[in-house]
């Protein structure tokens, strides 16, 4: 296989694997914009959160201790304890709940029937309420996540490529468990948006929220329903990315990853959020490598997944799996 | 009525009314945002040795030292206020951990006559005195850094670079594209090829350039990163599995934060570094004593003896002599913003002064002169044991190729002179 044709595959391939994870956290944005017609500007912050809760949980680390001691004088740090990765999970979905009822219960039930820009500036003060929290509560330092993802090049599909080929590919674990994830993920939200008594509330809402109601449907209920479900995917997305880089606070940026992929795939598709993904995946890192890279000084994914979603956007306003909305006179 | 409103009034400008009797050392920290974990450390070291000095020796003098901090969250907007806020309190010496806060002070702290010292940042060309009076870098500049870890190649490949290839792998930003024009003068000098790899802020997602540098296969790659970047470069670099000993980062990518996140994987990596690695100096002895232990530290006391700790307490104790020199030059101790500047160009930093410190072979020696605000650019190189978790010194400190750098910094200052109109401060 000649050289370059090789590589543009490894590239491509790698693009699919970068876009899975885009997907991941334009996930929870899809989730809670269908349910609820709001942009949740913190669904990076709540990534963010996530992960700072589940690596605070396995290390047995004192919440706020910093304010604890400040206050009180005292030296705590550590409960001595250290935490399964799967139990930490639960527990932090557990918190990721109390969350959601939170958010729920203090925030948006005072603002139903509010402007859609309303409620996204409740978002936006959302996202820095929850950073300032995170930080209080585990801390500024960058934390190490080992709940036992592998990482590094997988070396089966390597050494396969290299026979078939002359050129082994570069393939990270660690997107391939994040490939699989997301497909278990996204299966498992349609299957429970479609057969369960709770999915079908929560696409009545979706659909029209009043009516849900006339019926007896709770919308508090479904909110904090929808709000969980984002907790979830934000705390997938979290431990993705958080094990690449360690869990830090810039880790709320990767939410700036997914509006391209949103604006392609729509705000109101799940499928959407992950096809979506994938193109951007795949459009940015072939541009980079075939005429970002080459022509142009490199640098150029993160512009060109924005053009890209612009492009479309010509296209197909709604995004390619939207709903268009035909509003009559 | 009018005796409470006089009341107030009065307290309002007791409040107000900067506190003069004072050195007043302010402290442009990071501590939340996403470098939030680079800003903590520097802002917690440069606190407590000042802190030190104030419980163990009465401040400076005998003048007690202010360090009223202000957070920036590494913000140039707010860097900039935080500026303006504390300037009027009798700031002696600005040291902005940022190269986007030290562009924006550059003008003003001139026209204010404080001193600004951006050691390892900010702008390069800021080492010729004649046209930036009130800016220092000592003791070595991101150029100083570029030579060094080429020289530090040389070494390892036998003294010759000619058919090599080093990648530079950069923070897409003016930060990050300063070492640009150094390598590649360098390469011409030295026969190697450069391969220019940037990577864009905030740099989470770097699969592209690392598939690059897996296809070019160079023999070296430099890093000038920041922040998630660092992190994730490391990572990637080990899942291509590139040697870490070929993987140099300038010191802004070699601190704990950068490698802990890679396990073991990042045994090995490289860093280079202006000053000296670990706790084991009497100075922080003295730390513990008075500082820590007596529950005075600025943070939790867990950062004592990291890198950027570290570098916080060398940026601290550099101003702090500046300080005492300067009290030497005009025979007061209560001095000006003026007067500090004169001390800050005619520092001296021997072995003998740090050892007197309690910090012994902690950095270069180096002295600052009216033309020379920079040092004479020496700089070591570091390597990460991920076993024992710590940094190691693996080189003496070398000095930078100065036949390249002078040029380029004497062209650059003249650039900026002519743009401002600069008549020369010598």
């Amino acid at each position: 296989m000649p050289e370059q044709l090789a590589f543009t595959i490894e590239v491509f391939m790698n693009g699919l694997m970068a876009g899975v994870l885009y997907a991941l956290v334009a996930l929870g944005f899809v989730l809670i914009y269908k349910a609820s017609g709001i942009f949740n500007y913190a669904q990076g912050v709540m990534a963010l959160f996530a992960a700072l809760t589940l690596v605070g949980i396995m290390e047995g680390q004192v919440p706020f201790s910093h304010l604890i001691n400040a206050i009180l004088g005292t030296e705590v740090h550590h409960f001595g304890w250290h935490v399964p990765a799967f139990l930490a999970i639960v527990l932090t979905m557990v918190v990721m709940i109390v969350l959601a009822y939170c958010v729920q219960r203090f925030v948006f039930r005072y603002l139903v029937g509010q402007e859609p820009i309303i409620l996204f500036m409740a978002t936006i003060g959302l996202a820095y309420f929850l950073e300032g929290v995170g930080d209080l509560m585990w801390g500024s330092e960058i934390k190490t996540l080992d709940v036992g993802l592998p990482q590094g090049i997988n070396v089966w599909i390597d050494e396969f490529t290299f026979e078939a080929t002359g050129y082994g590919f570069f393939i990270d674990n660690l997107d391939i468990v994040a490939s699989i994830v997301a497909a278990i993920l996204v299966i498992g939200l349609v299957m429970f948006a479609q057969y369960t008594k709770q999915g079908r509330a929560m696409r009545a809402v979706a659909d029209d929220h009043q009516a849900a109601l006339s019926v007896g449907v709770s919308l508090n209920f479904i909110w904090i329903l929808v709000w969980s479900l984002a907790g979830f995917v934000a705390l997938v997305a979290g431990i993705m990315w958080g094990a690449k880089s360690g869990v830090q606070f810039s880790l709320s940026l990767i939410a700036l990853k997914a509006l391209p992929v949103l604006m392609l795939g729509g705000f109101t598709s799940i499928p959407g959020a992950i096809v979506g993904g994938l193109i951007i995946g795949v459009g940015e890192k072939l541009f980079e490598f075939l005429i970002g890279a080459p022509f142009l000084g490199g640098a150029t994914e993160n512009w060109f997944a924005y053009m890209l979603a612009l492009v479309f956007l010509v296209f197909r306003p709604q995004g390619l799996f939207g709903e268009k909305i035909i509003e009559r006179v | 009525m009018k005796y409470k409103l006089g009341t107030l009034a009065v307290a309002g400008l007791m409040a107000a009314s900067p506190v003069m009797a004072d050195l007043v050392f302010p402290s442009l920290s990071y501590r939340t945002g996403p470098y939030a974990a680079g800003g903590i450390p520097f802002a917690d070291g440069y606190a407590d040795y000042f802190t030190l000095l104030n419980e163990r020796d009465g401040g400076i003098g005998g003048e007690t030292i202010r360090v009223p901090e202000c957070e920036t969250a590494y913000n140039t907007e707010k860097g900039v206020e935080c500026y303006e806020s504390t300037k009027g309190e009798g700031a002696l010496v600005y040291q902005p951990l940022s190269t986007g806060i030290t562009y924006q002070l550059i003008p003003k702290v001139t026209a204010d006559d404080i001193s600004m010292l951006t050691s390892g940042l900010g702008r390069t060309s800021a080492k010729d005195g004649n046209t930036f009076s009130h800016v220092f870098n000592f003791p070595a500049n991101y150029w100083d850094g570029a030579s060094v870890a080429v020289k530090h190649i040389m070494e390892q490949e036998g003294g010759d670079l000619s058919g090599k290839k080093i990648a530079l792998v950069y923070h897409n930003s003016a930060y990050g594209k300063e070492p640009i024009r150094t390598l590649q003068e360098l390469s011409e000098k030295h026969g190697f090829e450069l391969k220019e790899v940037p990577v864009d802020h905030p740099g989470q997602e770097q699969k592209s350039q690392w598939l690059q540098i897996r296809r070019d296969k160079p023999d070296y790659v430099i890093m000038y990163g920041w922040g998630v970047m660092n992190q994730v470069a490391v990572q990637e670099a080990a899942n291509i599995r590139f040697p870490m000993d070929k993987f140099i980062g300038i010191w802004w990518s070699g601190s704990e934060n950068d490698v802990l996140a890679a396990g073991a994987k990042a045994d090995g990596y490289k860093a280079l570094t202006f000053h000296n690695v670990g706790s084991d100096y009497p100075l922080y002895d003295d730390l513990k004593t008075h500082v820590v232990d007596a529950g005075k530290a600025a943070g939790a006391g867990d950062q004592v003896g990291s890198v950027l700790y570290n570098r916080g307490i060398y940026a601290a104790m550099l101003v702090a002599e500046a300080a005492r020199t300067a009290q030497e030059i005009h025979g007061v101790t209560d001095i000006s913003s003026g007067q500090m500047r004169d001390g800050m160009e005619q520092l001296e930093i021997t072995e003998e002064k740090m050892a007197a410190l309690g910090l012994p072979d902690f950095g270069p020696e180096f002295s600052v002169s009216c033309e020379n605000h920079g040092g004479e650019g020496f700089v070591a190189v570091t390597q990460w044991d991920a076993t024992a978790k710590e940094w190691n010194l693996v080189s003496d400190f070398m000095q930078s190729d100065q036949d390249v750098i002078q040029p380029l910094i004497d062209e650059d200052a003249s650039a900026y002179a002519t743009e401002n109109a600069i008549e020369g401060n010598c």
